[in-house]
Formats: structure tokens, C-alpha cells, sequence
């Protein structure tokens, strides 16, 4: 690749963004649920899940700036996160319906960064197998939810029918990141409609990006939820800065 | 990997692995697998490789803090612990010793993976029983009586990097380090 140093630099500083946002946003999220999962041992998935995302984040954040800052001094148009990753928890069906899609996209974005030589190979290889389980818990529950009683196959065919818009977004190339995505793009849809027809499930079959533009948020424009998120993320930072325990 | 250890580096390297593990304190770090190199710069300047086990494990800061007391009591004016993520930790890094002592502990080991990359985490049964070698694969054995017949009960447990399982014959639940 022919870059100059200083592009090189700036599309670097992009992709550490666009994957250290994706992770520390949903991080937050899964957090949320912290004392309000419907089962002990989802409350503790879901922490742990959460956990692995933070930690990816912190490498990430850390690898462009300091990443207090970064997490918690960026106003909301800078942040450079998925609009999917942003979605309210919504009911539990929501929430999995999130992890299933993105769970299985950062499974095969991370696997093919990890067999690169990129600066963000050693990252993507541990981190590829957390993402493992994250996968793993989403799809369980998927064909748990989607093949179980009918109120839990309508709730579930509900989320993965309202977050399909968000979709797209994830195979749009971000700079700095040297990726097949087209190939990742195929990849995600085969193993997406393979496990919600095991899960007797309808493929969804609307848009996955939109003319009202669902899925800009790579380029800072986020959804109104997001605002008030990173409120309640952000807001002990700023009223007490440099406050540690 | 083969390097050259000065005496010195060699001894701090084993007192670097002899600090116990913050949330498992049967295990020292040597036998987790996660102190991964000391160099030494003259006697006074030392810098330790560690690697974490999940990206986001909080007990990395505890380890580092732990560490650098110990050289410092031996000695060593300053200590530098340097986190490396490549190559990535696996469970496969844990120690015979380490194994034996988990399950005394009364957390199940985790198997040895078969493959390099990603561990296949694949939709399955959550059940395992004793079978023939080559079957399938090697079951989860209760750490407690021994038992093969045991069965998941979550992926996530007390800590990132152990699974919730119970035992179908003496009804115990248990860890399971998850393979990783």
C-alpha cells in the first residue's frame, strides 16, 4: 500500500476509533443490564461479556490516545461506533438479537485482522477468542428463544426484525483496516440465516441501510438514544475530573 | 521459544513467577502461564513481559503491582511490567502443576485444545459423558467426584475466563476454566 505517513497515521487513528467505539458502546450497553438480567447466570454472561468488550476497547483507545479521554471527554459526533452497537437493550430479545449480529461480525472481522500483519493482528488474536463465546451464548439463545414458546419466537423474529436496518453498517470499509468485506459481508449472511432458520425463524427481508441513512454512524451521525447514553456514561467523569477509587 | 537467560534474569524470572494469582491464589502466575520474559537492564533495571488471560481481566493491574513489590524487595530498583497481547495466552499455557492444583481447588482444568486459532465453539450438546478415545470430545469431569456426566449451565461464570457447570451424579455445581 502507498500511503504517506501522515494519511497513514490518520486512517489508522479511524480504524482504532471505529473498533474501540463499537466495543467500548457496547460494553456500556451489556452494563446496563447489570441487576436487571432475567436469570443469575445472564447477569453474569452478560457482565462477562461486557467485560471482554471493555478490555478490547481500552487496548484500542490506548493505542490512539488516552483512553479516559477518549471514553469520556468526546462529544457524541466524534464517536465513531456502529449505529447497531448504540441500540437501546431493549427486551431481552433485543438485546440478543444485537449480540447475534454484531457478535458474528467482529467474529470474522477479528479472524481475518488476526491472520494479517496489520498493527491490529495481536489484539484481534486474542480477542477472536472471546468473540468465540460471545457468539456462542447469542446463537444458544437465539434457537432457545426463536424455537421455544410463541411469545418468545414473537419477540425474538421482533428484534432481529428491527435491528436488520442497522446491519449494513458493518460492512461499510473503514480506512486503515485491510479487509475483504464484500467476503465478510457473504460470510455474515450465511452464518446469520443459517442459525435463525434452525431457530425457526424468518430471514429478515427489508433494507440493511437506508435512504433516512441508518448506518452513518462511522461518520459521527448517531441515533437519538445515543445521546442520552453517553450522558449517563460520561457525566461522573466530567462533574468530578480525575476522581479515581 | 529459546532465549538467553543471564543468571539474573533467570532468578527474577522465577521469583516474577512465583507471586500467586490475585483471584486464584492456589495458582502462581508461572503456572498460569502469564509471566512471559524478564530482561534485565544492568542490576538495577528490569522489565517484565506479561500477557493477560481475557483482554479485559481486571486481575492484570493486581498482577503487575504484585510483581514489581517482589523485585523491588529483592532488590531491583526499577521495575517496568510491560502487558504483550502475541502471541495470545491459552489455557494450554497452564501448567501440569497448575491443573492439578485447580482441581483440588475444585475448578475442573481445561482440556487441551486440538487446534491452533479460534476454539471451535460450535451450537452443541451441553452435556458430556465418558466415551471412547476419539469419539468426541474428552468430557468435563466433576472436580469433585470425578464423574464425566456433567452438563453446562452457562458459558459465563464467577470470572471471564470460567464456565458454570453441575454434575449429574454427585448434583455439585462447579467452574470449568474454560478452554480458551
Amino acid at each position: 500500500m502507498t500511503t504517506t505517513p501522515a494519511k497513514g497515521a490518520a486512517a489508522h487513528t479511524a480504524a482504532a476509533l471505529a473498533l474501540g467505539d463499537d466495543a467500548l458502546v457496547l460494553s456500556h450497553r451489556l452494563g446496563e443490564w447489570a441487576g436487571h438480567a432475567p436469570v443469575l447466570e445472564e447477569e453474569l454472561a452478560l457482565a462477562n461479556i461486557a467485560l471482554d468488550l471493555l478490555g478490547q476497547a481500552r487496548v484500542l483507545l490506548s493505542m490512539v490516545g488516552d483512553e479516559d479521554e477518549l471514553a469520556y471527554l468526546r462529544e457524541e459526533r466524534a464517536f465513531r461506533n456502529l449505529q447497531l452497537v448504540e441500540q437501546p437493550n431493549g427486551d431481552f430479545a433485543h438485546t440478543i438479537a444485537r449480540q447475534l449480529y454484531f457478535s458474528a461480525h467482529q467474529y470474522l472481522l477479528y479472524g481475518e485482522l488476526a491472520s494479517g500483519d496489520g498493527p491490529f493482528a495481536p489484539l484481534a488474536g486474542k480477542a477472536v477468542k472471546e468473540t468465540a463465546y460471545h457468539r456462542d451464548h447469542a446463537e444458544q439463545w437465539t434457537l432457545r428463544l426463536g424455537d421455544g414458546t410463541d411469545e418468545s419466537r414473537a419477540r425474538m423474529q421482533r428484534a432481529v426484525d428491527a435491528l436488520w436496518r442497522h446491519t449494513g453498517e458493518m460492512f461499510q470499509p473503514v480506512e486503515g483496516l485491510d479487509v475483504d468485506w464484500p467476503g465478510l459481508e457473504a460470510a455474515w449472511l450465511e452464518r446469520i440465516g443459517e442459525v435463525l432458520r434452525r431457530a425457526t425463524l424468518t430471514v429478515p427481508e427489508g433494507p440493511r441501510t437506508g435512504a433516512w441513512a441508518a448506518g452513518a454512524g462511522r461518520q459521527g451521525l448517531h441515533t437519538e438514544s445515543f445521546g442520552r447514553m453517553l450522558a449517563e456514561m460520561q457525566h461522573l467523569h466530567r462533574s468530578h475530573p480525575g476522581a479515581t477509587w | 521459544m529459546v532465549t538467553t537467560l543471564t543468571p539474573l534474569e533467570a532468578e527474577l524470572l522465577e521469583l516474577a513467577g512465583s507471586v500467586p494469582d490475585p483471584e486464584l491464589p492456589v495458582l502462581t502466575l508461572r503456572e498460569l502461564g502469564v509471566v512471559r520474559a524478564v530482561h534485565a537492564h544492568g542490576t538495577d533495571a528490569v522489565e517484565v513481559e506479561l500477557t493477560p488471560t481475557y483482554t479485559g481481566c481486571p486481575a492484570v493491574e493486581a498482577m503487575s503491582l504484585d510483581i514489581e513489590r517482589v523485585l523491588r524487595e529483592h532488590g531491583v530498583r526499577e521495575v517496568t511490567v510491560r502487558r504483550v497481547l502475541a502471541p495470545a495466552w491459552s489455557t494450554d499455557d497452564i501448567t501440569d502443576e497448575g491443573r492439578r492444583k485447580l482441581r483440588e481447588f475444585g475448578i475442573a482444568p481445561p482440556r487441551a485444545r486440538t487446534a491452533s486459532g479460534p476454539v471451535g465453539v460450535e451450537l452443541g450438546p451441553t452435556r458430556t459423558r465418558a466415551t471412547r478415545p476419539g469419539d468426541e470430545p474428552l468430557p468435563v469431569r466433576c472436580p469433585h467426584c470425578g464423574s464425566a456426566e456433567t452438563e453446562l449451565l452457562s458459558r459465563f461464570s464467577s470470572t471471564a475466563c470460567k464456565a458454570l457447570r453441575r454434575c449429574l451424579a454427585c448434583r455439585e455445581p462447579f467452574d470449568h476454566f474454560k478452554e480458551l
